[in-house]
């Protein structure tokens, strides 16, 4: 039997033979039309759309007077959802969502809210970063593309928001939907595996859990969402705004 | 240096493995000493050429014998300075994926093209310097290619820190030309102590006359580099928004405001500025020396404080408020450098002295007589 | 020449005998564990060429466009080709020589990235300290401890 029995050429990407077996007849659908018709054909509910909407642009609006000072079931969820704890030096393990108090330095007064990446529309990370690793999604969303990160970390240089963290030690036993290593950089994803199939971000969850509904989640670029109509309703600012960034993630009762 | 190089190369392979853990650098200061020798290495790479410059484009015969090790000397720091760089990074490994996957948004990706350009540009200039059957004709041209690329380089590098809008300490126009005068007077500082260096080792002549215009050169250089830093500090404590930064620096900063004035500013400015332009009777040489060191102690004094001062000092998310986090936000960071950082940035200054140094040895770079002309 | 023609030709012969695990066992060349489910549809020579270039056409449509219908994940792979330790049970790692990634990345002397990020084991196992990838220094107690507390889960685990 000569080498060449056993040569194949490869199959064309789309080859469904490659792709398993389809779920129903919808997903057929789903994969085969742009991502917009999808959601315009279903009635643009997340739970249809397969993968990142042109149309659609996630954000956050935290209200910080619900913010309730000293919980941290944000961060605790995000932590068990992405698996980011570190237990090295806590100046080099990474925090993708932190609490920050603030106190005003003339009248004393002091608040509290979660910060993490604010998934800007102009982000600074994404125009610095050398490789084009870090992007940002057509829904808004920003990530880091760990494959092509070099670990540079000029995204860290630039984000106005410190966002970003450097993961200083080897990894492993990661959450299968969070690949996280070391030498490379990461921030807030969105939960993008949830949201990609419809669900809510993790602090999100844990926030309305504990009681306190300080975070909303949804498509600001709907006016019907919960989101947009918060936001229309009552005053909300982003973080920085004379860097007019626009992000994704407001706050309220700043 | 061969020891030096092998200690750097050690210390890469132990960060590599254990992760940046081991490194002195965190999540706070995120660019550390290694970034601040890279930076050096290649603002004097740029500077070095320089002399070749002086000669080739702007006509001045004098400076022509200088030309060959003012071109090795650039791509020696240069390679030095990227080696560094590359060796810090999270995933070297990667290096290939660098260079081939661009985003032309960012300035490092200009910067990976303008410094292998450099590298190119420099070279041909080399060839058409040294190779006799290329007409001399051709080497003014090259030289305008290469003094317009190399400045073009230098205001890269310099925007590397100037077009981030996130931090006090950045954030400024005034960034790029403060490199570029910084690398004329680091530059050239190097330069002369390579020269005399190489010369002195090498038991030939080089003659007073060609060292104290080159340090009288540098005088002025110096002189064009405080200017700038003046300026930036001066515009920066003109706004009520960078005042907090300005008093890091300038007054409440520790280390960094010790760096700034006895540094920067007296070791890189006015030592130098006196020992050049005073009435000393030291001789040529020494004088050149130990000017140049000054500045070369004082590029060093400012480049710390601009890339680890400039992180250390908070950023601005709340004006008018005070903010606490776990992520140390609002908090003045500390940075406390490890030795594998030191070793790798000592072992990039190796690399260039190195290869500096054989190439002087391997290529007729070195007029054999440089001694005053005999009038 | 002849007789250096002969031995070329005779070498070729011999190297170019064809890989094939099913066909009862390479000439030469890794052991590899047998795999659960069903085979690939494409094959399993075609797999061994093309994994990569699948994967990293994959990897590109699920993070950069969010499609995440795509049954040929990572995650997928270790449905059928995860390494049980036949003492304990517990699937191993990839820092253990016996992964099934290893033992072709192994032998053929193929750095694997994936593992710096991704996990390579299936969801749920707890994989331990990653002890390999640092220097450990056991003289500190910390260190000893996470040795001590290793060899006990591997204890813990075949207990079960």
């Amino acid at each position: 039997m000569s080498p060449k029995d056993n040569f194949v050429l490869p199959d064309l990407p789309e080859n469904p033979s490659r792709r398993g077996f389809f779920k129903s007849g919808a997903t057929a659908v789903t994969l085969t039309l742009a991502p917009g018709i999808t959601v315009m054909a279903f009635g643009g509910t997340p739970a249809s759309a397969a993968g990142a909407d042109a149309g659609k642009r996630w954000g956050l609006l935290i209200d910080v007077n619900k913010c309730a000072k000293d919980c941290t079931a944000c961060v605790t969820a995000c932590k068990d959802e992405n698996g980011w704890e570190g237990h090295g030096d806590p100046e080099q393990n990474s925090q993708w969502i932190r609490k920050v108090t603030m106190r005003n330095k003339s009248t004393g007064h002091e608040t509290q809210m979660p910060v993490m990446c604010q998934h800007c529309e102009e982000p600074p990370c994404v125009d610095v970063c050398p490789t084009g690793a870090s992007f940002k999604r057509v829904d808004g969303i920003v990530l880091v593309d760990k494959h092509t990160c070099i670990g540079c970390r000029y995204c860290m240089m630039a984000c106005p928001f410190k966002a970003r963290s450097f993961v200083h030690e080897p990894v492993n036993n990661q959450k299968p939907h969070a690949p996280r290593g070391q030498g490379t950089v990461e921030s807030c994803t969105l939960c993008v595996h949830r949201v990609d199939e419809g669900r809510i971000p993790a602090c999100v969850e844990a926030c309305d859990t504990a009681g306190h509904g300080a975070m909303i989640f949804g498509d600001l670029n709907d006016p019907t969402s919960d989101i947009s109509k918060a936001l229309a309703s009552y005053p909300s600012v982003a973080l920085r705004p004379d860097l007019d960034l626009n992000p994704g993630v407001r706050y309220a009762n700043l | 240096m061969l020891g030096l190089i092998a200690v750097a190369a050690w210390s890469v392979l132990y960060v590599e493995h254990n992760g940046h853990a081991v490194t002195g650098m965190n999540n706070q200061i995120v660019w550390g000493l290694p970034h601040v020798f890279a930076i050096i290495l290649i603002v004097a790479a740029s500077g070095a050429l320089n002399v070749a410059s002086i000669a080739s484009v702007f006509d001045r015969k004098a400076y022509k014998p200088l030309s060959r090790l003012s071109g090795i000397l650039a791509i020696a720091l240069l390679v030095g300075g990227l080696l560094v760089l590359v060796l810090d990074l999270g995933r070297p490994d990667r290096l290939l994926v660098a260079m081939t996957t661009f985003n032309f948004s960012s300035i490092f990706t200009w910067n990976i093209l303008l410094y292998t350009g450099f590298m190119g540009i420099v070279g041909m200039y080399l060839w058409v310097q040294m190779d006799r059957s290329v007409h001399p004709k051709f080497v003014k041209p090259v030289g305008v290619l290469a003094f317009v690329w190399r400045l073009i380089l230098t205001t890269g590098t310099g925007s590397i820190f100037g077009w981030l809008v996130a931090r006090p300490g950045y954030d400024a126009a005034v960034m790029a030309p403060m490199f570029i005068a910084l690398s004329f007077s680091l530059g050239l500082a190097v330069f002369l102590i390579v020269l005399i260096a190489l010369y002195r080792l090498d038991e030939r002549k080089i003659g007073d006359e060609i060292i104290a215009r080159l340090t009288h050169l540098l005088g002025i250089f110096i002189a064009a580099a405080m200017y700038f830093a003046v300026l930036q500090h001066v515009t920066n404590l003109y706004a009520a928004e960078h005042s907090g930064i300005e008093r890091f620096i300038l007054r409440e900063g520790g280390i960094f405001t010790t760096l700034f004035w006895w540094g920067q500013i007296a070791l890189g400015g006015l030592l130098p500025l006196a020992l050049i332009f005073g009435k000393h009777p030291s001789n040529a040489s020494s004088r050149a020396i130990v000017a140049s060191i000054l500045v070369i102690l004082g590029a060093f004094a400012q480049l710390y404080v601009i890339i680890i001062g400039g992180q250390a000092y908070p950023m601005e998310m709340f004006p008018g408020y005070e903010i606490t986090s776990s992520f140390y936000d609002g908090a003045i960071a500390s940075y406390s450098p490890s030795f594998f950082e030191l070793s790798l940035g000592v072992g990039g200054v190796a690399v260039a002295i190195l290869a500096t140094g054989i190439a002087a040895k391997v290529l007729r770079i070195l007029p054999t007589n440089l001694a005053d002309k005999k009038t | 020449m002849k007789r250096l023609l002969t031995l070329v030709s005779l070498l070729f012969a011999v190297l170019a005998q064809p890989a094939s695990a099913q066909d009862g066992g390479w000439l030469y060349g890794p052991t590899l564990p047998e795999a659960t489910g069903d085979p690939h549809p494409e094959g399993n020579d075609y797999m061994r060429k093309y994994h990569m270039e699948l994967m990293k056409h994959d990897r590109d449509m699920t993070l950069r466009d969010g499609d995440r219908e795509i049954e040929a994940s990572l995650k997928e792979c270790f449905d059928c080709h995860t390494v049980k330790d036949e003492r304990t049970g517990a699937p191993v790692t990839y820092e253990d020589e016996r992964h099934f990634c290893r033992t072709c990345h192994d032998y053929v002397a193929v750095k694997v990235d994936c593992f710096m990020c991704h996990r390579s084991t299936p969801e749920g196992f707890e994989e331990p300290s990653p002890l390999h990838a640092r220097l450990l220094d056991l003289s500190t107690q910390s260190e000893l401890a996470k040795v001590e507390n290793y060899i006990a889960s591997l204890e813990t685990s075949s207990d079960q």
